[in-house]
């Protein structure tokens, strides 16, 4: 299913060529950027580091002015070019991806806001280890989805919609613990409401992640599979 | 002609699944066509088509894929080309239109065209719309006045000439003049419209009004438009035939054609790509 190499080469305007790549390549700088904010936002929870929070609530508006960059780009690019078929979807996908990408920063950003009330708290309520394994299940459908776009690979964005299953599954999980936990020790509510704020933007996150591999298999085989089961996703494709 | 070939079989405009969609009714059955221009000129090489009736089929590809020259089979120009031969057939209807018993006058009436260039008759407005009808022999001033002012009412050119009847033609602007030629042809009442490149010697605002107008007549005629404007065939038509070097290269329903073409040429070309 990756039969579009994702070359954007070889139209006879080399500047479109250029352009196209450009955005590509800015929206794909925006998505290691939104990597390191999930990762640090994670690493201020685990670690109970609240400045490192701090920082990371700071740079959320370095990501707002690429998204609104780039979507000025795509702009340029629609009204300049016209551009049809495979070119076009490139540059719906990146419109879409991008505002993903920005959720995802916002979701980290309540993270860190999260991590720096939880670096208050003495002691670390129960839960810690679902959200490290939580959040490494998400970090990972993260990588996988920006990696799906750069490489224009459509099984593997499928991959990652089978991934959100099963975040979704340990989310749930996680929420039925923490509820138990709150209903035996009541004098943790505060503490533990702010974990499953933090939980629940994980979960958000994956969502986004989810997203924006919709927008990769749209873009590479032109297959609007959004609302699908990851099972049926494969079908629609693959029909 | 060997039908029952399967790879003979015609094209259907493909649908957003891919699926040929069949629920339109077929105007014209073009069957293993192939024109010759002169010995080893290959103009048209073994075109399978089935284009739907009251729906805009647009077709697009480089200057010398031949479009034009299809174009021109529809209603038998070609046959004043010497030695021009064509083989296969054209069904309009069910109706072989290269039959030897074919009224070839009777034909042009039925498939009007409008080339690039508009080509008013040096005559009064009125007279050109009326002279399809006077040369049917039709005199009776009353259903000549009715059927100009329909004519010019579809070609969304009434209200500009109703005052202006009596002047000559040539004196309107080339976007009238091009809705002035199209009121023409639809005032003999055809069945299919070729548009050749209607709007590229128009500026946008003209442009805009003649795609409005193809907008108004797709439910009354069936039509058929040549354009190398690809958003102007994306904007107007309902289904895009793209053809390169004589071969038909793909048909589809034209948004399927302009998000997700399935032919890598077609890809190429619409997007601007080296062939």
């Amino acid at each position: 299913m990756t039969s579009n190499d994702g070359n954007h080469g070889h139209h006879i305007s080399q500047q479109f060529n250029a352009d196209l790549e450009e955005a590509k390549k800015h929206m794909l700088e925006m998505g290691g950027l939104v990597e390191k904010q999930f990762a640090d936002s994670l690493t201020a929870v685990i670690e109970a580091d609240s400045s490192l929070g701090t920082r990371v609530i700071g740079k959320d508006d370095v990501l707002d002015g690429m998204e609104m960059k780039i979507d000025e780009e795509c702009n340029l690019i629609i009204a300049r070019r016209q551009p049809a078929a495979r070119d076009l979807r490139l540059v719906l996908a990146i419109i879409k991806a991008i505002r993903d990408l920005e959720r995802i920063g916002d979701e980290s950003s309540k993270i860190a806001k999260a991590a720096i009330k939880m670096s208050e708290h003495r002691e670390f309520p129960d839960g810690v280890v679902d959200f490290r394994s939580l959040g490494d299940k998400v970090q990972r459908m993260v990588n996988m989805a920006l990696d799906a776009f750069a490489r224009y690979d459509a099984e593997a964005a499928i991959q990652v919609a089978h991934e959100d299953k099963n975040v979704d599954a340990e989310y749930a999980i996680a929420m039925r613990s923490m509820v138990t936990h709150m209903m035996e020790d009541p004098t943790t509510i505060s503490q533990v409401l702010d974990v499953l704020w933090a939980l629940r933007a994980m979960e958000r996150i994956g969502d986004h992640a989810k997203n924006i591999c919709e927008h990769v298999i749209y873009m590479v085989a032109g297959t609007d599979v959004r609302h699908l089961s990851a099972k049926k996703m494969a079908a629609k494709i693959n029909s | 002609m060997e039908d029952s070939q399967s790879t003979n079989q015609p094209q259907t405009p493909a649908g957003a699944d891919g699926e040929a969609k069949v629920k339109s009714e077929i105007c014209i059955d073009i069957k293993k066509l192939n024109l010759y221009y002169a010995k080893d000129t290959h103009a048209l090489k073994d075109i399978t088509l089935a284009i739907p009736r009251n729906q805009v089929t647009a077709f697009i590809g480089p200057s010398g894929c031949g479009k034009s020259s299809l174009l021109r089979c529809f209603n038998r120009m070609n046959d004043l080309i010497d030695e021009c031969r064509i083989k296969g057939k054209i069904n309009i209807d069910g109706v072989n239109i290269y039959d030897k018993k074919t009224d070839i006058a009777d034909l042009r009436r039925r498939v009007g065209m409008v080339f690039q260039k508009p080509n008013p008759f040096p005559k009064s407005v009125y007279e050109n719309v009326a002279y399809g009808l006077r040369i049917q022999g039709i005199k009776s001033r009353r259903i000549l006045d009715e059927v100009v002012e329909n004519a010019l009412r579809s070609a969304a050119l009434w209200d500009e000439v109703r005052d202006r009847l009596e002047d000559n033609a040539l004196e309107l602007s080339g976007g009238q003049q091009q809705r002035l030629v199209i009121a023409r042809t639809i005032a003999v009442e055809p069945e299919v419209l070729l548009l050749d490149e209607p709007a590229s010697s128009l500026d946008p605002i003209s442009t805009l009004k003649i795609e409005e107008l193809i907008n108004e007549l797709r439910s009354t005629f069936t039509i058929l438009i040549v354009t190398h404007n690809m958003q102007q065939a994306a904007r107007v038509s309902d289904h895009a035939a793209f053809m390169d070097m004589g071969n038909m290269i793909e048909f589809a329903s034209t948004d399927v054609l302009f998000t997700n073409p399935s032919e890598k040429q077609t890809e190429d070309y619409i997007t601007g790509r080296y062939g």
